[in-house]
């Protein structure tokens, strides 16, 4: 595909701090690469704001190779923009045409507030993380990974939901804001493999607890989740998370 | 909502299946004698208080997730993610939901409380009295106005359930693939030909095909 050149108007989320009200700012940015990534576009821009004295966007961004889940932008009404299986730091500008304008959002959910411009706070998700997402295992030396076996196809789906990297798309796309794909992730990957299995009843009731006591909304299964998450987590990982939550409800001792 | 919502599937099929008998075209007399038989068995008259506490649970369950669920994002976006992730009706449960309850309200008042308290024309069947159901029926349906109500009903009713069938069974933790793939496609089926027997009962009155 032949590179170009384009040039876009920005409508980006401007907020100063959490508690101030926040609106829409314009923002003209030239000559932009089709090779640049989405990040790289806003480099350019906030080197440009910086240069006028005036304030740059704040937008939360990390490894910028998709795996860390840090990036977290809704580029057009879609978290992490219009490419499918995507994070925003691997979008490119060839997504885009010259003359395009793109509207740039925070994750929206009660959950997550706004911290400052595109960035929001998900220590929420840390949270859920530390009530069930871990396993327990002796001290010492490290055993054999072919110690414990594992079926094959167990190991496929459990690897599969373990590609969750925790940005929030599924909670930003919910209509209901609801986190339940994320924790059943979490859950199914770890029902899958037997070292999940001490933690297995705990687990599930625990991260649900804490996800509701975080605010998150509740699973309808509209499936938006699914359809942009960009590690590609099948919502089958929900049904599952549902089993173990009926399971544990009435074998678990909680 | 997943386990109150397969318990109103089934309750569906069984009144499609008793309604159906207007279809054998002599004159309500199988319709009648199937309602009579309905109105009449003690098991049945039980199990009707549980139907109740199931569609009345549904509906509390259905606006509590509504309300709490919309209560869940302060500030909305400026562009919805819309049809992009996910179909129209999944998303339109409570709108559609609504609808179904409106038409409760008329349904019941238009069949259910006369045959239960307010009284119904009796008929001779077998020797034995009955209610004639089938002839309240073509009464309800000789209004345009009815029958209109009844169709959009039974639209709000196929795309409720387009999208309740198979949550349903996913909330329930069906997770194996090949059941899903049935559930899917069984759900698309009872989605379509349950609401359109419905649609067809005031319909057929109305346009006399059934006499």
């Amino acid at each position: 595909m032949e590179h170009y050149s384009m040039n876009l108007t920005l409508k980006v989320w401007k907020q100063k701090n959490a508690k101030a009200k926040g609106s829409f700012e314009t923002f003209e940015v030239n000559d932009i690469s089709s090779e640049m990534s989405f990040l790289e576009m806003f480099d350019v821009l906030n080197e440009k704001l910086i240069h006028e004295g005036k304030d740059a966007i704040a937008f939360d961004h990390d490894c910028r190779e998709g795996i860390c889940g840090t990036c977290s932008m809704y580029i057009n009404g879609r978290p992490h923009g219009p490419w499918h299986g995507t994070t925003t730091c691997q979008l490119h500008m060839r997504a885009f045409k010259d003359g395009d304008t793109i509207v740039v959002e925070p994750w929206r959910a009660k959950a997550f507030p706004v911290i400052k411009d595109l960035i929001v706070d998900r220590t929420s998700f840390d949270k859920i993380i530390q009530a069930g997402g871990y396993i327990s295992v002796n001290t010492g030396s490290a055993v054999d990974g072919n110690a414990m076996p594992v079926e094959k196809d167990n190991a496929d789906k459990a690897f599969a939901a373990a590609a969750c990297i925790g940005c929030g798309a599924c909670v930003a796309a919910c209509k209901n804001s609801s986190a339940l794909l994320f924790v059943a992730a979490k859950v199914a990957h770890l029902a899958l493999v037997p070292q999940g299995a001490p933690e297995r009843k705990t687990r599930v009731m625990n991260m649900i607890n804490v996800m509701d006591k975080e605010g998150f909304g509740s699973c309808t299964f509209t499936t938006a989740c699914e359809a942009v998450c960009p590690k590609e987590i099948s919502v089958t990982n929900i049904s599952r998370l549902n089993q173990e939550y009926f399971l544990a409800g009435l074998t678990g001792d909680k | 909502m997943g386990l109150t919502g397969l318990f109103l599937i089934s309750f569906l099929v069984v009144h499609a299946g008793v309604n159906a008998c207007i279809w054998a075209n002599d004159g309500g007399v199988l319709f009648n004698k199937v309602a009579h038989f309905m109105g009449s068995m003690i098991i049945i008259r039980i199990l009707e208080v549980g139907l109740f506490a199931g569609i009345f649970i549904h509906i509390i369950q259905g606006y509590v997730l509504e309300f709490t669920n919309r209560s869940k994002r302060n500030i909305g976006y400026k562009i919805n993610l819309g049809n992009r992730g996910s179909k129209w009706y999944s998303r339109s449960m409570g709108l559609l939901g609504t609808i179904l309850l409106l038409f409760f309200i008329i349904h019941w008042k238009q069949f259910w409380i006369p045959s239960r308290f307010t009284g119904v024309n009796e008929v001779l069947i077998d020797g034995k009295e009955v209610h004639n159901m089938f002839n309240l029926m073509q009464v309800t349906f000789t209004e345009p106005w009815v029958v209109t109500v009844y169709v959009l009903a039974c639209f709000s009713l196929a795309w409720h359930l387009m999208h309740g069938f198979q949550s349903a069974f996913r909330t329930i933790g069906v997770h194996n693939k090949r059941f899903l793939v049935l559930i899917q496609s069984a759900g698309i089926a009872f989605s379509i030909i349950i609401p359109l027997a419905f649609a067809m009962m005031p319909v057929s009155m109305y346009l006399g095909w059934v006499k």
